[in-house]
Protein backbone atom coordinates (compact mmCIF):
# COMPACT_ATOMS: atom_id res chain seq x y z
CA UNK A 1 0.00 0.00 0.00
CA UNK A 2 1.31 3.41 -0.95
CA UNK A 3 1.79 6.27 1.49
CA UNK A 4 -0.89 8.31 -0.23
CA UNK A 5 -3.32 6.61 -2.53
CA UNK A 6 -5.94 8.41 -4.51
CA UNK A 7 -8.65 6.05 -5.72
CA UNK A 8 -10.96 7.15 -8.50
CA UNK A 9 -11.45 10.64 -7.07
CA UNK A 10 -14.03 12.98 -8.60
CA UNK A 11 -14.75 16.49 -7.44
CA UNK A 12 -17.50 18.82 -8.55
CA UNK A 13 -18.99 22.09 -7.35
CA UNK A 14 -22.64 21.92 -8.34
CA UNK A 15 -22.69 21.48 -12.12
CA UNK A 16 -19.04 22.33 -12.40
CA UNK A 17 -17.07 19.09 -12.75
CA UNK A 18 -13.57 20.13 -11.66
CA UNK A 19 -11.61 16.90 -11.30
CA UNK A 20 -12.39 13.40 -12.51
CA UNK A 21 -11.03 9.85 -12.44
CA UNK A 22 -7.90 10.57 -10.47
CA UNK A 23 -6.00 7.37 -9.71
CA UNK A 24 -2.61 8.13 -8.27
CA UNK A 25 -0.18 6.73 -5.75
CA UNK A 26 2.53 8.69 -3.98
CA UNK A 27 5.31 7.26 -1.83
CA UNK A 28 6.74 8.85 1.27
CA UNK A 29 9.48 11.36 0.44
CA UNK A 30 8.29 12.23 -3.05
CA UNK A 31 8.16 15.83 -4.23
CA UNK A 32 5.24 16.22 -6.61
CA UNK A 33 5.15 19.37 -8.72
CA UNK A 34 1.78 20.16 -10.25
CA UNK A 35 1.18 22.35 -13.27
CA UNK A 36 -1.84 23.08 -15.41
CA UNK A 37 -3.97 25.85 -16.87
CA UNK A 38 -5.50 28.40 -14.54
CA UNK A 39 -8.81 27.20 -13.14
CA UNK A 40 -8.22 23.53 -13.95
CA UNK A 41 -8.43 22.44 -10.31
CA UNK A 42 -4.92 22.37 -8.85
CA UNK A 43 -5.87 24.29 -5.73
CA UNK A 44 -8.99 22.18 -5.46
CA UNK A 45 -6.81 19.08 -5.45
CA UNK A 46 -4.66 20.51 -2.64
CA UNK A 47 -7.80 21.39 -0.71
CA UNK A 48 -8.88 17.77 -0.98
CA UNK A 49 -5.55 16.60 0.41
CA UNK A 50 -5.80 19.23 3.13
CA UNK A 51 -9.29 18.15 4.18
CA UNK A 52 -10.70 21.62 3.54
CA UNK A 53 -12.86 20.18 0.73
CA UNK A 54 -14.40 16.72 0.49
CA UNK A 55 -14.27 14.40 -2.51
CA UNK A 56 -17.52 13.97 -4.44
CA UNK A 57 -16.68 10.38 -5.38
CA UNK A 58 -13.81 8.03 -4.59
CA UNK A 59 -11.41 8.13 -1.66
CA UNK A 60 -8.00 9.34 -0.56
CA UNK A 61 -5.99 7.50 2.05
CA UNK A 62 -2.92 8.63 3.93
CA UNK A 63 -0.64 6.06 5.57
CA UNK A 64 -3.24 3.33 5.14
CA UNK A 65 -6.07 5.30 6.73
CA UNK A 66 -8.84 7.32 5.15
CA UNK A 67 -7.89 10.99 5.06
CA UNK A 68 -9.34 13.06 7.91
CA UNK A 69 -12.08 15.35 6.67
CA UNK A 70 -10.77 18.52 8.31
CA UNK A 71 -7.36 20.22 8.41
CA UNK A 72 -5.05 18.97 11.16
CA UNK A 73 -1.39 18.87 12.13
CA UNK A 74 -0.61 15.91 9.83
CA UNK A 75 -0.71 18.13 6.78
CA UNK A 76 1.07 21.47 6.71
CA UNK A 77 0.30 24.18 4.19
CA UNK A 78 1.87 27.31 2.76
CA UNK A 79 -0.54 29.45 0.74
CA UNK A 80 0.42 32.09 -1.78
CA UNK A 81 -0.46 34.73 0.83
CA UNK A 82 -2.22 35.21 4.20
CA UNK A 83 -0.24 32.30 5.60
CA UNK A 84 1.13 34.04 8.68
CA UNK A 85 -0.66 35.77 11.54
CA UNK A 86 -0.46 39.57 11.23
CA UNK A 87 -0.84 40.20 14.97
CA UNK A 88 2.19 38.13 16.00
CA UNK A 89 5.90 38.81 15.56
CA UNK A 90 7.96 36.41 13.46
CA UNK A 91 9.10 34.53 16.57
CA UNK A 92 5.58 34.35 18.02
CA UNK A 93 4.29 33.17 14.64
CA UNK A 94 6.55 30.13 14.82
CA UNK A 95 6.18 29.53 18.56
CA UNK A 96 2.40 29.47 18.35
CA UNK A 97 2.60 26.12 16.57
CA UNK A 98 3.86 24.37 19.70
CA UNK A 99 1.89 26.50 22.10
CA UNK A 100 -1.25 25.17 20.44
CA UNK A 101 -0.31 21.61 21.36
CA UNK A 102 1.26 22.28 24.76
CA UNK A 103 -1.26 24.73 26.20
CA UNK A 104 -4.56 23.38 25.00
CA UNK A 105 -6.56 25.45 27.47
CA UNK A 106 -4.91 28.85 27.81
CA UNK A 107 -3.06 28.93 24.49
CA UNK A 108 0.04 30.53 26.03
CA UNK A 109 3.05 28.89 27.66
CA UNK A 110 5.24 30.29 30.42
CA UNK A 111 8.55 29.72 32.11
CA UNK A 112 10.67 26.74 31.21
CA UNK A 113 8.20 25.32 28.71
CA UNK A 114 8.07 28.60 26.87
CA UNK A 115 11.86 28.70 26.81
CA UNK A 116 12.05 25.24 25.25
CA UNK A 117 9.54 26.19 22.57
CA UNK A 118 11.41 29.41 21.88
CA UNK A 119 14.63 27.44 21.46
CA UNK A 120 13.03 25.12 18.94
CA UNK A 121 11.37 28.00 17.10
CA UNK A 122 14.68 29.85 16.84
CA UNK A 123 16.25 26.80 15.21
CA UNK A 124 13.60 26.71 12.50
CA UNK A 125 13.81 30.46 12.02
CA UNK A 126 17.55 30.10 11.64
CA UNK A 127 17.02 27.35 9.05
CA UNK A 128 14.98 29.70 6.87
CA UNK A 129 17.40 32.58 7.48
CA UNK A 130 15.09 34.92 9.39
CA UNK A 131 17.09 35.27 12.60
CA UNK A 132 17.62 39.05 12.21
CA UNK A 133 13.86 39.61 11.90
CA UNK A 134 12.49 37.62 14.83
CA UNK A 135 10.87 40.61 16.50
CA UNK A 136 9.25 42.06 13.43
CA UNK A 137 5.60 41.84 12.47
CA UNK A 138 4.68 40.27 9.11
CA UNK A 139 3.76 43.59 7.52
CA UNK A 140 7.33 44.72 8.18
CA UNK A 141 8.70 41.72 6.26
CA UNK A 142 9.08 41.40 2.50
CA UNK A 143 6.99 38.88 0.55
CA UNK A 144 9.85 36.39 0.43
CA UNK A 145 10.51 36.70 4.14
CA UNK A 146 6.83 36.14 4.89
CA UNK A 147 6.86 32.95 2.82
CA UNK A 148 9.98 31.72 4.61
CA UNK A 149 8.27 32.44 7.89
CA UNK A 150 5.24 30.45 6.77
CA UNK A 151 7.52 27.53 5.92
CA UNK A 152 9.25 27.67 9.31
CA UNK A 153 5.82 27.74 10.94
CA UNK A 154 4.63 24.67 9.02
CA UNK A 155 7.83 22.74 9.80
CA UNK A 156 7.38 23.14 13.58
CA UNK A 157 4.75 20.40 13.54
CA UNK A 158 6.88 18.02 11.45
CA UNK A 159 3.90 17.30 9.19
CA UNK A 160 3.82 14.07 7.19
CA UNK A 161 2.78 16.01 4.13
CA UNK A 162 3.58 19.58 3.14
CA UNK A 163 1.26 21.30 0.68
CA UNK A 164 2.46 24.37 -1.19
CA UNK A 165 0.05 26.40 -3.33
CA UNK A 166 2.11 28.67 -5.57
CA UNK A 167 4.29 29.53 -2.60
CA UNK A 168 6.74 31.59 -4.63
CA UNK A 169 4.30 33.02 -7.16
CA UNK A 170 4.63 36.57 -5.86
CA UNK A 171 8.42 36.60 -5.58
CA UNK A 172 10.99 37.99 -7.99
CA UNK A 173 13.37 35.56 -9.77
CA UNK A 174 16.42 36.16 -7.55
CA UNK A 175 14.59 35.43 -4.32
CA UNK A 176 12.83 32.54 -6.00
CA UNK A 177 16.06 30.67 -6.61
CA UNK A 178 17.10 31.23 -2.96
CA UNK A 179 13.77 29.78 -1.93
CA UNK A 180 14.30 26.79 -4.21
CA UNK A 181 17.56 25.97 -2.48
CA UNK A 182 15.86 26.37 0.88
CA UNK A 183 12.89 24.15 0.11
CA UNK A 184 15.07 21.46 -1.48
CA UNK A 185 17.28 21.35 1.63
CA UNK A 186 14.27 21.15 3.91
CA UNK A 187 12.70 18.43 1.79
CA UNK A 188 15.81 16.25 1.86
CA UNK A 189 16.63 16.80 5.54
CA UNK A 190 13.13 16.15 6.87
CA UNK A 191 12.16 13.36 4.43
CA UNK A 192 8.97 15.30 3.73
CA UNK A 193 6.36 14.41 1.17
CA UNK A 194 5.64 17.61 -0.71
CA UNK A 195 2.91 18.63 -3.14
CA UNK A 196 3.61 21.93 -4.86
CA UNK A 197 1.39 23.81 -7.30
CA UNK A 198 3.28 26.12 -9.60
CA UNK A 199 2.67 28.16 -12.73
CA UNK A 200 6.33 28.03 -13.60
CA UNK A 201 6.99 24.74 -15.37
CA UNK A 202 10.75 25.24 -15.02
CA UNK A 203 10.33 25.50 -11.26
CA UNK A 204 8.31 22.30 -11.38
CA UNK A 205 11.08 20.46 -13.19
CA UNK A 206 13.81 21.83 -11.01
CA UNK A 207 12.31 20.96 -7.66
CA UNK A 208 10.09 17.97 -8.20
CA UNK A 209 10.91 14.29 -8.10
CA UNK A 210 7.77 13.88 -10.13
CA UNK A 211 5.68 16.23 -12.26
CA UNK A 212 1.94 16.08 -12.79
CA UNK A 213 0.22 17.95 -15.60
CA UNK A 214 -3.47 18.63 -15.02
CA UNK A 215 -5.59 18.91 -18.14
CA UNK A 216 -8.97 18.00 -19.55
CA UNK A 217 -8.90 14.88 -21.73
CA UNK A 218 -12.51 15.30 -22.70
CA UNK A 219 -13.83 18.72 -23.55
CA UNK A 220 -17.21 19.82 -24.86
CA UNK A 221 -16.93 23.39 -26.16
CA UNK A 222 -20.67 23.89 -25.63
CA UNK A 223 -20.52 22.76 -22.00
CA UNK A 224 -17.07 23.61 -20.63
CA UNK A 225 -18.10 22.58 -17.13
CA UNK A 226 -19.31 19.11 -18.03
CA UNK A 227 -15.94 17.35 -17.80
CA UNK A 228 -13.19 17.60 -15.23
CA UNK A 229 -9.43 17.69 -15.43
CA UNK A 230 -7.23 14.64 -14.96
CA UNK A 231 -3.52 14.13 -14.53
CA UNK A 232 -2.61 13.73 -18.20
CA UNK A 233 1.15 13.43 -17.72
CA UNK A 234 2.90 11.82 -14.76
CA UNK A 235 6.61 12.36 -15.39
CA UNK A 236 9.26 10.86 -13.10
CA UNK A 237 12.17 13.22 -12.40
CA UNK A 238 14.18 11.28 -9.84
CA UNK A 239 17.42 11.09 -11.77
CA UNK A 240 19.24 13.71 -13.76
CA UNK A 241 18.76 11.67 -16.94
CA UNK A 242 15.02 11.58 -16.41
CA UNK A 243 14.93 15.32 -15.94
CA UNK A 244 16.79 15.92 -19.18
CA UNK A 245 14.61 13.47 -21.03
CA UNK A 246 11.50 15.19 -19.77
CA UNK A 247 12.79 18.62 -20.68
CA UNK A 248 13.55 17.36 -24.16
CA UNK A 249 10.02 16.04 -24.43
CA UNK A 250 8.52 19.36 -23.37
CA UNK A 251 10.61 21.18 -25.95
CA UNK A 252 9.38 18.85 -28.69
CA UNK A 253 5.75 19.26 -27.67
CA UNK A 254 6.30 23.01 -27.55
CA UNK A 255 7.73 23.21 -31.07
CA UNK A 256 5.03 20.96 -32.47
CA UNK A 257 2.13 22.90 -31.06
CA UNK A 258 3.48 26.34 -32.00
CA UNK B 1 -0.04 78.35 -10.15
CA UNK B 2 -0.84 74.83 -8.99
CA UNK B 3 -4.29 73.35 -9.24
CA UNK B 4 -6.34 74.00 -6.10
CA UNK B 5 -6.56 70.30 -5.28
CA UNK B 6 -2.77 70.05 -5.15
CA UNK B 7 -2.11 72.95 -2.81
CA UNK B 8 -1.29 71.64 0.66
CA UNK B 9 -1.21 74.06 3.61
CA UNK B 10 1.97 74.35 5.68
CA UNK B 11 1.75 73.15 9.27
CA UNK B 12 1.31 76.64 10.70
CA UNK B 13 -1.32 77.55 8.13
CA UNK B 14 -3.16 74.29 8.80
CA UNK B 15 -3.35 75.07 12.52
CA UNK B 16 -4.44 78.64 11.83
CA UNK B 17 -7.16 77.46 9.43
CA UNK B 18 -8.46 74.90 11.89
CA UNK B 19 -8.76 77.46 14.70
CA UNK B 20 -10.23 80.18 12.52
CA UNK B 21 -13.86 78.96 12.41
CA UNK B 22 -13.97 78.66 16.20
CA UNK B 23 -12.70 82.21 16.64
CA UNK B 24 -15.20 83.48 14.08
CA UNK B 25 -18.10 81.79 15.84
CA UNK B 26 -16.91 83.25 19.13
CA UNK B 27 -16.95 86.79 17.79
CA UNK B 28 -20.22 86.41 15.93
CA UNK B 29 -21.83 85.14 19.11
CA UNK B 30 -20.30 87.94 21.14
CA UNK B 31 -21.55 90.58 18.77
CA UNK B 32 -25.06 89.14 18.52
CA UNK B 33 -25.31 88.64 22.26
CA UNK B 34 -24.23 92.18 23.21
CA UNK B 35 -26.57 93.63 20.62
CA UNK B 36 -29.59 91.77 22.01
CA UNK B 37 -28.66 92.53 25.61
CA UNK B 38 -28.27 96.23 24.81
CA UNK B 39 -31.83 96.24 23.51
CA UNK B 40 -33.26 94.18 26.35
CA UNK B 41 -31.09 93.45 29.41
CA UNK B 42 -33.42 90.60 30.41
CA UNK B 43 -33.04 88.74 27.17
CA UNK B 44 -32.33 85.04 27.80
CA UNK B 45 -31.67 83.70 24.35
CA UNK B 46 -28.02 84.71 23.95
CA UNK B 47 -26.51 85.21 27.43
CA UNK B 48 -23.29 87.18 27.74
CA UNK B 49 -20.04 85.43 28.58
CA UNK B 50 -20.25 86.96 32.03
CA UNK B 51 -23.66 85.42 32.62
CA UNK B 52 -22.42 82.07 31.38
CA UNK B 53 -19.42 82.28 33.68
CA UNK B 54 -21.70 83.03 36.62
CA UNK B 55 -23.81 79.99 35.81
CA UNK B 56 -20.71 77.80 35.64
CA UNK B 57 -19.49 79.25 38.90
CA UNK B 58 -22.83 78.59 40.54
CA UNK B 59 -23.11 74.98 39.35
CA UNK B 60 -19.53 73.76 39.21
CA UNK B 61 -17.45 75.83 41.60
CA UNK B 62 -19.69 76.49 44.61
CA UNK B 63 -21.11 73.75 46.75
CA UNK B 64 -24.82 73.39 47.23
CA UNK B 65 -25.61 74.79 50.68
CA UNK B 66 -28.19 72.14 51.45
CA UNK B 67 -26.39 68.99 50.29
CA UNK B 68 -22.76 70.14 50.25
CA UNK B 69 -22.37 68.83 46.71
CA UNK B 70 -21.43 70.38 43.40
CA UNK B 71 -24.34 69.96 40.97
CA UNK B 72 -22.23 70.03 37.83
CA UNK B 73 -19.83 67.33 38.97
CA UNK B 74 -22.66 65.25 40.34
CA UNK B 75 -24.36 65.39 36.93
CA UNK B 76 -21.10 64.59 35.19
CA UNK B 77 -20.28 61.56 37.30
CA UNK B 78 -23.84 60.19 37.06
CA UNK B 79 -23.83 60.47 33.27
CA UNK B 80 -20.31 59.13 32.86
CA UNK B 81 -21.15 56.15 35.05
CA UNK B 82 -24.21 55.30 32.97
CA UNK B 83 -22.57 55.68 29.61
CA UNK B 84 -19.40 53.81 30.50
CA UNK B 85 -21.21 50.88 32.09
CA UNK B 86 -23.64 50.77 29.17
CA UNK B 87 -21.02 50.86 26.46
CA UNK B 88 -18.71 48.42 28.28
CA UNK B 89 -21.55 45.92 28.59
CA UNK B 90 -22.21 46.32 24.88
CA UNK B 91 -18.56 45.84 24.07
CA UNK B 92 -18.22 42.65 26.11
CA UNK B 93 -21.43 41.26 24.65
CA UNK B 94 -20.51 42.30 21.13
CA UNK B 95 -17.13 40.67 21.44
CA UNK B 96 -18.26 37.33 22.84
CA UNK B 97 -21.39 36.84 20.76
CA UNK B 98 -19.83 38.29 17.61
CA UNK B 99 -16.83 36.00 17.96
CA UNK B 100 -19.06 33.02 18.59
CA UNK B 101 -21.38 33.63 15.65
CA UNK B 102 -18.52 34.64 13.38
CA UNK B 103 -16.42 31.57 14.01
CA UNK B 104 -18.96 28.83 14.73
CA UNK B 105 -21.43 28.18 11.88
CA UNK B 106 -23.84 26.40 14.24
CA UNK B 107 -24.03 29.47 16.49
CA UNK B 108 -24.42 31.69 13.45
CA UNK B 109 -27.39 29.72 12.15
CA UNK B 110 -28.99 29.79 15.57
CA UNK B 111 -28.43 33.41 16.55
CA UNK B 112 -27.92 35.53 13.43
CA UNK B 113 -31.58 35.99 12.45
CA UNK B 114 -32.49 36.86 16.03
CA UNK B 115 -29.70 39.43 16.30
CA UNK B 116 -30.69 41.01 12.99
CA UNK B 117 -34.27 41.18 14.20
CA UNK B 118 -33.35 42.76 17.55
CA UNK B 119 -31.06 45.29 15.90
CA UNK B 120 -34.00 46.54 13.84
CA UNK B 121 -36.17 47.29 16.89
CA UNK B 122 -36.02 51.07 17.46
CA UNK B 123 -34.59 51.36 21.00
CA UNK B 124 -36.52 54.54 21.81
CA UNK B 125 -39.77 52.73 21.08
CA UNK B 126 -39.09 50.22 23.83
CA UNK B 127 -37.95 52.80 26.36
CA UNK B 128 -41.35 52.67 28.11
CA UNK B 129 -40.97 48.90 28.40
CA UNK B 130 -37.55 49.40 29.98
CA UNK B 131 -38.93 51.92 32.47
CA UNK B 132 -41.79 49.58 33.32
CA UNK B 133 -39.65 46.51 33.74
CA UNK B 134 -36.47 47.98 35.24
CA UNK B 135 -37.95 50.91 37.16
CA UNK B 136 -36.83 54.50 36.91
CA UNK B 137 -33.37 53.86 38.40
CA UNK B 138 -29.98 53.40 36.83
CA UNK B 139 -30.71 50.01 35.29
CA UNK B 140 -33.29 51.25 32.78
CA UNK B 141 -30.92 53.94 31.45
CA UNK B 142 -28.01 51.53 31.18
CA UNK B 143 -30.25 49.01 29.46
CA UNK B 144 -31.34 51.60 26.91
CA UNK B 145 -27.71 52.35 26.03
CA UNK B 146 -26.99 48.63 25.94
CA UNK B 147 -29.93 47.74 23.72
CA UNK B 148 -29.22 50.69 21.48
CA UNK B 149 -25.57 49.83 20.87
CA UNK B 150 -25.03 46.10 21.49
CA UNK B 151 -26.74 44.62 18.38
CA UNK B 152 -24.71 46.87 16.08
CA UNK B 153 -21.52 45.84 17.83
CA UNK B 154 -22.39 42.16 17.70
CA UNK B 155 -23.01 42.40 13.97
CA UNK B 156 -19.88 44.42 13.44
CA UNK B 157 -17.74 41.91 15.34
CA UNK B 158 -19.32 39.00 13.51
CA UNK B 159 -18.59 40.53 10.13
CA UNK B 160 -15.02 41.30 11.22
CA UNK B 161 -14.48 37.65 12.10
CA UNK B 162 -15.96 36.56 8.78
CA UNK B 163 -13.61 38.94 6.98
CA UNK B 164 -10.51 37.22 8.34
CA UNK B 165 -8.86 35.32 5.48
CA UNK B 166 -9.93 31.66 5.53
CA UNK B 167 -6.27 30.82 4.95
CA UNK B 168 -5.41 31.99 8.46
CA UNK B 169 -8.01 29.81 10.15
CA UNK B 170 -6.93 26.81 8.09
CA UNK B 171 -3.28 27.48 8.80
CA UNK B 172 -4.01 27.51 12.53
CA UNK B 173 -5.74 24.15 12.24
CA UNK B 174 -2.78 22.66 10.40
CA UNK B 175 -0.66 23.82 13.34
CA UNK B 176 -2.85 21.73 15.62
CA UNK B 177 -5.25 24.35 17.01
CA UNK B 178 -8.72 23.46 18.31
CA UNK B 179 -11.73 25.74 17.74
CA UNK B 180 -11.15 27.23 21.19
CA UNK B 181 -7.48 27.98 20.50
CA UNK B 182 -8.30 29.49 17.11
CA UNK B 183 -10.84 31.70 18.90
CA UNK B 184 -8.55 32.99 21.64
CA UNK B 185 -5.21 33.14 19.85
CA UNK B 186 -6.04 33.89 16.23
CA UNK B 187 -9.43 35.57 16.13
CA UNK B 188 -9.71 37.42 19.44
CA UNK B 189 -6.48 39.44 19.22
CA UNK B 190 -7.31 40.42 15.67
CA UNK B 191 -10.80 41.72 16.42
CA UNK B 192 -9.92 43.54 19.66
CA UNK B 193 -8.65 46.65 17.85
CA UNK B 194 -11.77 46.54 15.74
CA UNK B 195 -13.87 46.36 18.89
CA UNK B 196 -12.30 49.60 20.08
CA UNK B 197 -13.06 51.17 16.70
CA UNK B 198 -16.61 49.93 16.95
CA UNK B 199 -16.94 51.41 20.45
CA UNK B 200 -15.76 54.77 19.13
CA UNK B 201 -18.43 54.70 16.44
CA UNK B 202 -21.10 53.68 18.95
CA UNK B 203 -20.33 56.53 21.34
CA UNK B 204 -22.53 58.96 19.42
CA UNK B 205 -25.53 56.67 19.69
CA UNK B 206 -24.74 55.97 23.34
CA UNK B 207 -24.84 59.68 24.21
CA UNK B 208 -28.08 60.05 22.32
CA UNK B 209 -29.74 57.28 24.30
CA UNK B 210 -28.27 58.49 27.58
CA UNK B 211 -29.56 62.02 27.19
CA UNK B 212 -32.96 60.80 26.02
CA UNK B 213 -33.32 58.53 29.03
CA UNK B 214 -32.15 61.22 31.44
CA UNK B 215 -34.50 63.76 29.91
CA UNK B 216 -37.47 61.50 30.59
CA UNK B 217 -36.77 60.17 34.05
CA UNK B 218 -33.82 61.01 36.30
CA UNK B 219 -32.80 62.95 39.38
CA UNK B 220 -29.38 63.93 38.11
CA UNK B 221 -27.26 63.76 35.00
CA UNK B 222 -26.11 66.10 32.26
CA UNK B 223 -29.12 65.40 30.05
CA UNK B 224 -31.48 65.74 33.00
CA UNK B 225 -30.06 69.17 33.89
CA UNK B 226 -30.37 70.51 30.37
CA UNK B 227 -33.99 69.49 30.10
CA UNK B 228 -34.74 70.76 33.60
CA UNK B 229 -33.43 74.28 33.06
CA UNK B 230 -35.09 74.48 29.66
CA UNK B 231 -38.26 75.49 31.52
CA UNK B 232 -36.56 78.67 32.70
CA UNK B 233 -34.95 79.31 29.29
CA UNK B 234 -31.56 79.10 31.06
CA UNK B 235 -29.35 79.26 28.01
CA UNK B 236 -26.52 80.29 30.33
CA UNK B 237 -26.58 76.74 31.75
CA UNK B 238 -27.49 74.85 28.60
CA UNK B 239 -24.60 76.24 26.53
CA UNK B 240 -21.78 75.21 28.86
CA UNK B 241 -23.42 71.83 29.45
CA UNK B 242 -23.62 71.13 25.73
CA UNK B 243 -20.00 72.16 25.24
CA UNK B 244 -18.99 70.00 28.21
CA UNK B 245 -20.83 66.96 26.81
CA UNK B 246 -19.11 67.51 23.48
CA UNK B 247 -15.75 67.72 25.21
CA UNK B 248 -16.41 64.55 27.16
CA UNK B 249 -17.43 62.73 23.99
CA UNK B 250 -14.26 63.93 22.30
CA UNK B 251 -12.15 62.84 25.26
CA UNK B 252 -13.63 59.35 25.35
CA UNK B 253 -13.05 58.97 21.62
CA UNK B 254 -9.48 60.18 22.02
CA UNK B 255 -8.78 57.78 24.89
CA UNK B 256 -10.14 54.81 22.96
CA UNK B 257 -8.03 55.71 19.96
CA UNK B 258 -4.86 56.13 22.01
CA UNK B 259 -5.49 52.86 23.86
CA UNK B 260 -5.87 51.09 20.55
CA UNK B 261 -2.67 52.59 19.15
CA UNK B 262 -0.74 51.65 22.27
CA UNK B 263 -2.06 48.11 22.55
CA UNK B 264 -2.21 47.13 18.87
CA UNK B 265 0.65 48.82 17.02
CA UNK B 266 0.63 46.14 14.29
CA UNK B 267 -3.01 46.93 13.49
CA UNK B 268 -2.46 50.64 13.10
CA UNK B 269 0.59 50.34 10.94
CA UNK B 270 -1.26 47.94 8.62
CA UNK B 271 -4.25 50.29 8.49
CA UNK B 272 -2.17 53.38 7.79
CA UNK B 273 -0.29 51.51 5.07
CA UNK B 274 -3.51 50.75 3.21
N1 LIG C 1 -15.31 26.82 -3.13
C1 LIG C 1 -15.65 26.72 -4.43
N2 LIG C 1 -16.95 26.76 -4.80
C2 LIG C 1 -17.30 26.66 -6.10
N3 LIG C 1 -16.45 26.51 -7.11
C3 LIG C 1 -15.15 26.46 -6.83
C4 LIG C 1 -14.67 26.57 -5.47
N4 LIG C 1 -13.32 26.50 -5.48
C5 LIG C 1 -12.97 26.37 -6.77
N5 LIG C 1 -14.05 26.33 -7.57
C6 LIG C 1 -14.04 26.15 -9.04
O1 LIG C 1 -13.20 25.06 -9.32
C7 LIG C 1 -12.44 25.31 -10.48
C8 LIG C 1 -10.98 25.07 -10.21
O2 LIG C 1 -10.51 26.03 -9.30
P1 LIG C 1 -9.05 25.97 -8.68
O3 LIG C 1 -8.93 27.12 -7.73
O4 LIG C 1 -8.81 24.63 -8.12
O5 LIG C 1 -8.14 26.21 -9.95
P2 LIG C 1 -6.55 26.29 -10.04
O6 LIG C 1 -6.12 25.20 -10.94
O7 LIG C 1 -5.97 26.34 -8.68
O8 LIG C 1 -6.36 27.68 -10.75
P3 LIG C 1 -5.21 28.76 -10.55
O9 LIG C 1 -4.03 28.24 -11.29
O10 LIG C 1 -5.76 29.99 -11.20
O11 LIG C 1 -4.97 28.92 -9.09
C9 LIG C 1 -12.77 26.71 -10.94
O12 LIG C 1 -13.69 26.62 -12.01
C10 LIG C 1 -13.42 27.34 -9.75
O13 LIG C 1 -14.41 28.23 -10.16
MG1 LIG D 1 -4.96 27.87 -7.46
Amino acid sequence: MSFISINNVWKSYGDNQVLERLNLNVEQGEFVSMVGASGCGKSTFLNLLLGREQVSKGSISLDGELLKSEPDAERGIVFQKYSVFPHLTALQNVMIADEFSQAKLVGWTFGRRKKAIKQKALEFIEAVGLTPAINQYPHQLSGGMQQRLAIAQALMKSPKVLLLDEPFGALDPGIRSDMHTLIRDIWQKNKLTIFMVTHDIKEGFELGSRLWVFDKLRDDPHAPQAYGAQVTFDIPLRSHAQKQQAQQLIKQVGTQSS
Amino acid sequence: MKKLMNIKPSKALAIFLSILPFVLIFFVYWGASSERLAENPNDKLLPSFEQIYKAIDRLALTENKRTGEYLFWQDTSASLYRISVGISLSAVTGLTIGLLTGLIPLARSGLSPLITFISLVPPMAILPILFISFGLGELAKIMLIFIGTAPVMIRDMQSRVLQLPAEQLIKAQTLGASSWLVAIRVVLPQILPRLLASMRLSLGAAWLFLIAAEAIAAQEGLGYRIFLVRRYLSMDVIFPYVIWITLLAFLMDYLLRKTSERAFPWYHSIESGK
